[in-house]
């Protein structure tokens, strides 16, 4: 044994230290690490000592890239942040570049935007619990989830043509409408998601094997949870209710009547049920949005904004020219700094963007809710058996795009 | 025109604070980077900013001084956001580090860290964490080729 191997994280090898403990490898390849993270453990026999979260095997320089493309050229890698809601990233984004020109996308656009972005958190939290119940064994709830998730992911391809990639915002609007019949159309694939919901519901939450690789693991603090900067259910788990669409209501979130669910160990437990009651509130939110759904225009009307219509184009020189200049140069909002921030499915999903008058940011920086959370990862897993990385990873969420960037 | 928050902070730090603004509601405080740690300090301990919700960096190459350190606060209690900025000269790249008040900066300074170069003093792991090891340059400044290859690295034991 090597004593210099003893302690620094850099220098673990895959041997025994001298006093009992063992350094074990957990990924990069790893059939619960989701994603591709790497976890280095110190155990003590069953009980992990130390642990050191190593990420940045699915780094594709996202931030990079947008500052070498216009505005509305970035929409598309903003889908490849968090692929299993790709559309609060589209909102999100449109949204900070939108506050950055100072300008507001028409309300029918706005309805829309937070139905699809519901239907996003919807389609998150599926993954989430879905994935988690299998990774402990729980193959059927896998399936009756999966499926839900497919409904809506038919619903989603029939607005934007696109399952996980929709590229579906621009900046002051939206790419299309929505199609006539999809009022009948959610009303049909909600009854479904509902059924699957309350099937998984009786398969999991009263299961005592499911308990009890969730009750108690996992555990953070208030405090801690805070000092990590968490935020989305992992944050709500441990009591603190807090929310961006209900502390800073963006879009028309405030014409909603839904609840923040809480929870109060900060478990694993906690965050499931948090996510089984996020889920039945986000299909109230776009029952609601459904129901008021106002007519009008999806796309800001200046032509410096949004892409003139065809036929204005065809008969308009105006039109005409606008149209080369946003195609060509991208809508140019004005030097400044903002910062948006949406409530994404695993907490703040935050854009920073730094323009300096041209077509493409300047700076373009998100902040990545489990960023945060995979930060805290060590702090959660110590102490606790290696079994229970896997029920503690899966609640965190972890989605490797939007981690990485 | 400027806010309550904005006045309290020019009079409690005078001498540190070289610019405040608001562009569409959005406040920022221009700080000396000396005064970055105790500047957060009274932001968490009296002002109630207990989030650090974001902390990251930007290249404004050619100016001097080149960097800029941005960190975002948001109180829970209040619903308030503010931003600070700290100028960070090339050639002086360091900063104190954020994580004796928020452990959570560990690893927003480790990522500004890689892709900016800037050193954060007082942090306890400061290592790459999105790069790895052997890469050769930060890769969000702006004098990084957007097309740069890098060297091939050994193969490790």
């Amino acid at each position: 044994m090597d004593k210099k191997n003893a302690e620094t994280p850099k220098n673990w090898n895959l041997e025994t230290l001298e006093d009992g403990r063992m350094v074990l490898n957990m990924g990069p390849s790893h059939p619960a690490m989701h994603g591709i993270v790497r976890v280095l453990l110190t155990v003590q026999g069953e009980r992990v000592h130390d642990a050191d979260v190593e990420i940045g095997y699915l780094h594709r320089g996202f931030e990079k890239t947008c500052e070498n493309v216009t505005y509305n050229q970035c929409v598309p890698y903003t889908d490849r942040l968090n692929y299993v809601s790709p559309f609060i990233n589209n909102v999100g984004y449109a949204l900070a570049v939108e506050k950055l020109m100072g300008i507001e996308a028409p309300v029918r656009a706005q309805y829309i935007r937070v139905i699809m972005s519901e239907l996003s958190r919807l389609t998150d939290h599926l993954t989430c619990i879905g994935a988690n119940a299998m990774e402990l064994a729980a193959f059927t709830v896998y399936f009756y989830l999966i499926n839900a998730r497919e409904e809506l992911y038919r619903l989603t391809d029939a607005v934007a043509g696109g399952r996980v990639t929709p590229a579906y915002t621009r900046v002051g609007g939206l790419t299309r409408d929505l199609p006539p019949d999809f009022k009948e159309m959610t009303a049909e694939v909600f009854k479904k998601v509902r059924k699957n919901l309350s099937d998984a519901d009786k398969l999991l939450t009263r299961n005592r094997i499911f308990y009890d690789r969730l009750h108690n693991i996992g555990n953070i603090s208030k405090e801690d949870a805070i000092a990590f900067s968490f935020t989305g259910p992992a944050l709500r788990s441990t009591g603190v209710p807090l929310d961006v669409r209900k502390a800073t209501p963006y879009l028309v979130y405030d014409r909603f009547d839904f609840d923040i669910p809480v929870g109060s160990n900060g478990d694993n437990y906690d965050r499931y049920l948090v996510r089984m009651e996020e889920m039945k509130q986000s299909m109230r939110i776009v029952e609601q949005a459904l129901a008021q759904l106002p007519d009008g225009p999806i796309n800001h009307p200046d032509f410096n904004v949004s892409l003139p219509s065809k036929e204005e184009v065809a008969g308009n020189i105006e039109a005409l020219m606008a149209h080369f200049k946003l195609t060509f140069e991208g809508v140019k909002p004005p030097k400044g700094e903002v910062y948006q921030a949406v409530e994404g499915g695993n907490g703040e999903l935050g854009f920073y963007i730094v323009s300096d008058g041209t077509g493409s940011p300047w700076r373009m920086r998100v902040r990545p809710p489990c960023f945060a959370l995979t930060g805290g990862l060590s702090k959660m897993i110590k102490g606790g058996y290696i079994a229970d990385i896997v029920s503690t990873f899966g609640q965190i969420n972890m989605i490797g795009g939007e981690l990485e960037r | 025109m400027n806010s309550y928050l904005l006045e309290t902070f020019k009079a409690k730090f005078p001498d540190d604070v070289l610019d405040t603004h608001a562009f569409r509601g959005d406040e920022t405080v221009l700080l000396k980077k000396e005064a970055l740690l105790k500047a957060a300090a009274f932001l968490k301990d009296e002002l109630g900013f207990d989030f650090l919700m974001d902390l990251t960096a930007a290249d404004y190459l050619p100016r001097e001084p080149r960097f800029e350190l941005v960190c975002h606060f948001y109180s829970s209690k209040n619903n308030y956001r503010l931003r600070l900025k700290c100028p960070v000269a090339e050639n002086d790249a360091r900063v104190d580090s954020l994580t004796p008040l928020w452990a959570g900066a560990n690893w927003f300074e480790r990522e500004a860290y890689d892709m900016y170069g800037i050193k954060f003093e007082g942090h306890p792991d400061l290592r790459r964490i999105l790069m790895y090891d052997g890469f050769e340059g930060h890769p969000l400044r702006k004098d990084y080729p957007l097309k740069k290859r890098q060297p091939r690295i050994p193969h490790r034991e």
